[in-house]
């Protein structure tokens, strides 16, 4: 049996008055890869961003039900701590424009300003650019802007900016859809990989990719789950019409 | 088509217009500054005597006077328009608090500074004299100190808004970056928007203290015009567009009023640098 | 994957490092309780330096109000100013003066306003627009009180007469720059294919420009010419050695004229107190005017607003 991270419970996500989230359940099992599938303007980023509150960013939200992290409801977590539990990857690349690529890997250290010595910090860098394969790369270079990388070593710095947090969970939306096909199958390798060191919620369009790298899919569909279990079985013998119909291309 | 190509004509011919509005401006001052500049050269910016009865023409205790006023504005004000700037950008976007201080600051910038000055001369001068007597120090109430206080509240709406601009133009992807890696909303701020909006930040001051600088009225009815080096910041003093505002009407000898056009011209000639050097460094920043 | 071994056999060293990490770092209470402590006080301080900022606004406002309201009554409008001394009194020639260098200012500025500012959005990217823009920019960073000084010299000084005329010549030049951005800004929003449909349909270039795009974005550039208005309404400093003032009833654009702003100026640094009076009324009612002129163009920016 798989141990469970992440317990969503009847959880809805509303805009306003509109709502983007349908009563949820699912769990996300340790050091698995869980993709979430699912037509455009279903409410994919928007169950992710719950995950770990970056919905709160936006005005005007409410949340329902409950998403517990081990034992714990998110909500009653602060979520300064909780993000750095649950860390993020974005759907474009993002490193920070005013810091070089040493200082974008531990910037979540320097944001919340907590002060590291000197070797704690060239170990953490160094471990992170490794563990997001891109420390060959960039190891004569730790001192120049992160910005003159290509989109996809951007990304995969971004990767380890993340990491150097230590989360429990990393959350990817569409990581891979603003990068070239090359850069795209060193990110899903790199996913792979990192499955190792952390439980894995991947927001993918991309249906092949959802079948290569993740272990469990949930499919969306105008805020709801309409279904969700093993990758394998899910696209050999998909339960729902629905899924079918996404998954042979019918809509979407 | 040939009413076309008139029209055409007249566009251009309108903007060349534009042009050679702002150039007419700029050879005036300089053709009648020439007999100042000649006669007095560079001692007119060094020597601190200004006496036209006498002859003597030295501005540089306007000089001083300007930038201390300026500078001094500018320190008082740069919290509180940092402050609004960061209030509306980040904290209150919308809702009643945001559009209270928003109109705040609009109807602020829409008060004319004569009214300003009239205030101040009124109600601010009062208070400082009582300051001034608590602090031991010569109760004028008028004075360097009153007119930046005056100009600092003038030149707030000014700075706030140059600010919040440049502070939009901060990717909202690197802010949530950040927010996703556990920092609070003061350390976002702090750790991305302020280093990434540095530049930018510095050129809206810089438009504001230009602005400061050549601001007149409101410092006319305070500053005390008194011609002579300010001793202290307590001190009545005059800035370059206060004696000008003061002196113009009366100059009648050509040295004299010339040398008052040779401010306006050192006057118009900063704020045009200010300007285009401050808007080059923000659409700059805006490309990053 | 060379490294894929090693990264491997770190595996068993990370997780433990991972707890360790966690301890000292993430589950730090005492830590996360001062963060959060800076981040109250720093947003409790930035709410508090906002709202003092705009303290000023009420102060002066209301000191204006109570002072002013006194002194407005119907004389205040339609009486000339008594000499000192005398009660009662009115600033008729002050508002009327205000009225017709405002109104000359706009006949100069915005024909030439508008026209550049067609200008910049016909020809958006052309090098002649890149410095029309730095000019227009330069323009407006020009302090008022250099404009008098223009001017003097250009129309005072040869006509050798102050002079309402040579008052406005100063403030149309500081209208221009408001009305050619609001007009570029205006005109930029118009949708390309507006103006391709009048062309299509055989419209020459000037009428489609005159007849078509000008008079959807007419609310855009009335709201620039009523922000304009609003910015010269109120402007002393350059009237000082042009416009002059004038105690009379004066008509003629060729003579000095008095304005709302030099009466107050002249007035509130006289000595008497019954001028001080007729100065908080005169600025009561210059305030109205200017936040009532801004008000109506935010109005006419959204009522008049063509969409598309
Ligand atoms: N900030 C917001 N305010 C209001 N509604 C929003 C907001 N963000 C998203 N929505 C709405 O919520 C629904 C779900 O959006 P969401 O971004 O989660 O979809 P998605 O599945 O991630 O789509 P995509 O594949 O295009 O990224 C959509 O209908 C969208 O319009
Ligand atoms: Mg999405």
């Amino acid at each position: 049996m798989e141990s469970r991270v992440l317990e969503i419970k009847d959880f809805s996500m509303y805009y306003g008055d509109t709502k983007a989230v349908d009563n949820i359940s699912m769990d996300v099992y340790k050091n698995k890869v869980t993709a979430i599938m699912g037509p455009s303007g279903c409410g994919k980023t928007t169950l992710l961003r719950s995950i770990n509150r970056m919905h709160e960013l936006v005005a005007d939200t409410r949340t329902t039900g409950e998403i517990r992290l081990y034992d714990t409801e998110i909500h009653s977590i602060s979520p300064i701590v909780l993000r750095r539990k649950i860390g993020m990857v974005f759907q474009r690349p993002n490193p920070f424009p005013t810091m070089s690529i040493y200082d974008n890997v531990i910037a979540g250290y320097k944001l919340n300003g907590i002060r590291l010595k000197r070797a704690d910090r060239d170990i953490i860098v160094e471990d992170s650019l490794k563990k997001a394969a891109l420390w060959e790369e960039v190891k004569d270079k730790l001192h120049r802007k992160g910005t003159f990388l290509s989109g996809g070593q951007q990304q995969r710095l971004c990767v380890a900016r993340a990491l150097a947090m230590k989360p429990e969970i990393l959350l990817l939306d569409e990581p891979t859809s603003a990068l070239d096909p090359k850069a795209t199958t060193k990110i899903e390798s790199l996913i792979e990989e990192l499955k190792i060191y952390v439980t894995m919620v991947l927001v993918t369009h991309n249906m092949s990719q959802a079948a290569r790298v993740s272990d469990y899919t949930a499919f969306l569909f105008l805020g709801e789950l309409v279904e969700y279990g093993q990758t394998q079985k899910m696209f050999t013998t998909p339960e729902d019409k629905r899924t079918e119909e996404y998954l042979t291309g019918k809509f979407g | 088509m040939k009413s076309d190509t008139v029209f055409k004509y007249v566009l251009h011919l309108i903007a060349v217009i534009i042009l050679a509005l702002l150039s007419l401006i700029f050879i005036t001052l300089f053709v009648n500054s020439l007999p100042s500049i000649k006669s007095l050269g560079l001692k007119f910016f060094i020597s601190t005597r200004w006496n036209p009865v006498k002859g003597e023409f030295g501005a540089l205790p306007f000089l001083v006077g300007t930038l201390i006023t300026s500078f001094l504005a500018l320190i008082i004000s740069t919290p509180f328009s940092l402050s609004i700037a960061v209030f509306l950008s980040e904290y209150f976007k919308r809702g009643a608090l945001s559009s209270v201080i928003r109109s705040g600051v609009e109807l602020l910038s829409g008060i004319p500074s004569v009214i300003y000055g009239f205030w101040g001369l009124f109600v601010l001068v009062p208070v400082i004299r009582n300051l001034e007597l608590k602090l031991h120090v010569p109760p004028y109430g008028v004075g360097i100190f009153t007119a930046s206080l005056l100009l600092a509240i003038m030149i707030i709406p000014y700075s706030a808004s140059i600010i919040r601009e440049v502070m939009k133009l901060v990717p909202a992807d690197l802010k949530e970056a950040a927010y996703s890696l556990g920092a609070t909303r003061f350390e976002v701020l702090k750790g991305v928007v302020i280093p990434y909006s540095k530049s930018g930040i510095t050129a809206g001051l810089i438009l504001a203290l230009g602005r400061a600088l050549g601001e007149t009225m409101a410092v006319t009815m305070v500053i005390g015009n008194a011609n002579v080096l300010p001793t202290s910041i307590f001190a009545p003093s005059n800035t370059m567009a206060s004696i000008i505002a003061n002196e113009f009407s009366e100059a009648v000898d050509s040295i004299y009023l010339s040398s008052l056009v040779e401010l306006g011209l050192l006057l118009i000639v900063v704020s045009a640098a200010i300007n285009i050097i401050s808007r080059w460094v923000i659409k700059r920043t805006s490309k990053v | 994957m060379g490294y894929q071994k090693d990264v491997k056999s770190l595996m068993e060293k990370e997780i433990n490092k991972n707890l360790e990490n966690n301890q000292s770092f993430i589950v730090n209470d005492k830590h996360i309780f001062f963060r959060k402590i800076y981040n109250i006080l720093f947003k409790t301080s930035i709410i508090l330096f906002s709202i003092i900022s705009i303290i000023p606004l009420f102060l002066i406002l209301f000191y204006v109000l109570q002072k002013g309201i006194t002194a407005i009554d119907w004389d205040f409008f339609v009486k000339l100013p008594k000499p000192v001394g005398v009660e009662g009194g009115g600033i008729s020639n002050a508002i009327i003066g205000t009225f017709l260098i405002i109104l000359m200012s706009s006949l100069m500025s915005v024909p030439l306003g508008v026209g550049t500012g067609i200008f910049l959005s016909e020809y958006q990217n052309s090098k002649l627009a890149y410095v029309v823009r730095l000019f227009v920019e330069v323009l407006q960073g020009v302090p008022s009180i250099v404009m008098g000084i223009i001017a003097y010299l250009w129309v005072v000084r040869p006509m050798g007469i102050f002079s309402g005329f040579s008052g406005a010549i100063a403030l149309g030049m500081m209208m221009l720059p408001v009305i050619i951005k609001n007009t570029e800004e205006t005109l930029k929003l118009i949708p390309h294919s507006l103006k391709e449909a009048s062309m299509s349909l055989g419209v020459p270039y000037y009428k489609t420009i005159l007849k078509v795009v000008l008079p959807s974005s007419i609310s855009g550039i009335v709201t620039g010419v009523l922000i304009g208005i609003a910015r010269i309404a109120g402007e002393t400093a350059p009237l000082l050695f042009t416009a002059f003032g004038n105690p009379f009833m004066n008509l003629n654009i060729f003579k000095p004229m008095n304005s709302l702003s030099l009466l107050i100026f002249n007035y509130a640094t006289s000595p008497y107190q019954d001028w001080h009076r007729i100065a908080w009324g005169a600025s009561l009612f210059l305030i109205v005017f200017v936040l009532f002129t801004n008000l109506v163009a935010n109005g006419v920016a959204k009522k008049w607003k063509v969409e598309f």
